[in-house]
């Protein structure tokens, strides 16, 4: 499989691209491949959802699920953090549905209790909280070309997801009391939908970086809005923003040495600003 | 759904189609919301609820949808005498859509009638299917304009012709008049006037605009937490009860 790759890269007038060597690049192109139109997709429904300050917090709380993973000795933390990002984003729709407070407050008050105990467990026992820098930044680099069939299945599950459940994610977003009276509900959506989140942002954390990860799930959609007249223009602009910025933002990382996941977010960053330029024209 | 015939609708229910609603009382938690709620609802008439905020008419349509346990009973009797489960269609308080939305009419309808998923390209079949259904409503030309863009009275009737297909028995609306202009307000009153005799349906509606009731509904619902007063719009609005509801007569205060 990673064979067939490989000698597909080296149709590619690069240096690296070349056979026999450099194998991390061309993994790491293979990821964002994969990445970015997952992150492009999610993307249409966070904005839709008005939910990216809530992938925001469940960046942090993916931190916390690692450190959990590590004091518990696993040898995958990665596997404790999806559990606890699961958990996290189910407590949270359920709070947010049952109490009459602002979904930012509930968003706050996970955040900051997920981030806090994080770090009481990453310090624990007068531990270094250094282990834990890579999180911040990630690496593309270092993906493994078994992980990049992980993502490509969690790439597979969303589509699913979308092409079952993208009209009632939909209508529960844009109006949720029709989308009750026409039988949708709109709980489940929600919870499946902020459960989606959930794994692909701790998933893809380790190669993305914390810091930044947000913003590939908040930067596309809020491009395409400027741009799009309706859905399927959304998710055109949506996804394409994603591949392009992904592939430009890593090039860009190999010549330059910056991080990856930084570079990326600069060129959705640009995207954005451009799409601005142009929001003016539609009515 | 065939289009039933309209038949003279007088009072009682018998051999009419009607929806009956009988010492209906919903409570939620502790509180009360509604005790001993009576009334009948016939085929082709339009009629009107009212009431002060928090007086339960929300409530009552929520229990009538089948959202809110209820106690006591709310029977439908279809036009031959048999009982049956109505079909009912269902208009929401029209929210504000946020003006960036890129989901166009024809996106948002497509996503509440059919199961095939709108970021894809729209078969001609179901575009064709929701020029008719928005044709109910003359919003066939609102189709691929963006939702956030629609006025007050462009999203009442969309939402109008979403709740029209499946064609219910009957049609709530939940104060379908806020936030629409006068000229808005003219139009939607003639569209549900002429809705009411196309498909012979019952609308029952919730309003604020008292001043426009004598000229389109039959019956008009004076609510409190209990019926307080049932029957043509110009005698609910003279009657004690109106005014003492809405604190009209001087000297009284709260019933």
């Amino acid at each position: 499989m990673m064979d067939w790759w490989y000698s597909l890269v080296a149709l590619l007038p690069f240096d690296w691209a070349q056979p026999g060597g450099m194998y991390f690049m061309k993994n790491a192109l293979l990821a964002i491949l994969v990445i970015s139109p997952l992150f492009g997709l999610l993307s249409t429904m966070v904005v839709q959802s008005r939910m990216s300050f809530f992938s925001d917090a469940l960046g942090h709380s993916a931190f916390t699920g690692i450190a959990i993973g590590t004091l518990c000795g696993l040898s995958e933390p990665m596997w404790a953090a999806v559990l606890f990002a699961l958990v996290f984003s189910f407590l949270f729709t359920l709070v947010r549905r049952r109490s009459s407070m602002a979904s930012d407050t509930v968003i706050g008050v996970f955040s900051s209790t997920a981030v806090a105990l994080g770090i009481f467990i990453a310090t624990l026992n007068g531990g270094s909280f250094t282990k834990f820098n890579a999180l911040l930044v990630g690496d593309i680099l270092s993906v493994e070309p078994v992980k990049i069939g992980l993502l490509a299945g969690i790439l597979g599950v969303i589509l699913v997801l979308w092409a079952c459940a993208y009209n009632t994610l939909l209508l529960s977003a844009l109006h949720p009391a029709l989308a009750n009276s026409r039988g949708i509900r709109v709980f489940w959506q929600e919870a499946v939908l902020n459960a989606a989140i959930a794994v692909v942002v701790t998933v893809s954390m380790t190669w993305v970086g914390l810091l930044v990860i947000n913003s590939l799930l908040v930067l596309p959609a809020a491009a395409s809005r400027n741009l799009a007249r309706n859905t399927r223009q959304y998710h055109l602009f949506s996804l394409l923003g994603a591949v392009v910025c992904g592939i430009a933002g890593l090039m860009t990382s190999y010549y330059i040495g910056s991080s990856a996941g930084s570079s990326i977010t600069l060129y959705l960053a640009a995207f954005f600003i451009v799409s601005l330029a142009f929001q003016k024209r539609r009515l | 759904m065939s289009v039933r015939k309209h038949q003279n609708c007088t009072s009682g229910c018998s051999g009419l189609c009607c929806l009956k609603v009988q010492n209906m009382g919903v409570s939620l938690g502790d509180t009360e919301l509604l005790r001993d709620v009576s009334f009948h609802l016939h085929c082709g008439e339009i009629v009107a609820l009212i009431g002060p905020n928090g007086a339960g008419k929300s409530s009552l349509f929520k229990a009538i949808l089948g959202q809110f346990p209820h106690t006591g009973a709310i029977d439908f009797q279809r036009s031959d005498g048999k009982k049956s489960r109505p079909v009912i269609g269902y208009v929401p308080q029209s929210p504000a859509f946020d003006r960036g939305d890129p989901v166009s009419v024809l996106d948002f309808f497509a996503a509440a009638v059919a199961d095939w998923p709108v970021f894809l390209p729209i078969p001609a079949k179901l575009r064709a299917r929701v020029r008719f259904c928005l044709e109910r409503t003359h919003a066939e030309g609102l189709m691929d304009k963006r939702i956030g863009a629609l006025s007050g009275g462009e999203i009442q009737r969309v939402l109008m012709a979403l709740a029209l297909d499946p064609l219910p028995h009957i049609l709530i609306l939940d104060e379908p008049l806020s936030g629409v202009d006068i000229d808005g307000e003219r139009q939607l009153l003639d569209m549900l006037d002429e809705i009411r005799q196309t498909y012979d349906l019952s609308i029952l509606l919730s309003t604020h605009d008292f001043a426009t009731l004598e000229h389109y509904a039959d019956k008009v619902i004076l609510l409190k937490h209990t019926v307080l007063k049932v029957g043509a719009p110009s005698e609910v609005l003279a009657s004690p009860e109106f005014q003492d509801v809405f604190h009209l007569r001087m000297g009284k205060g709260e019933a």
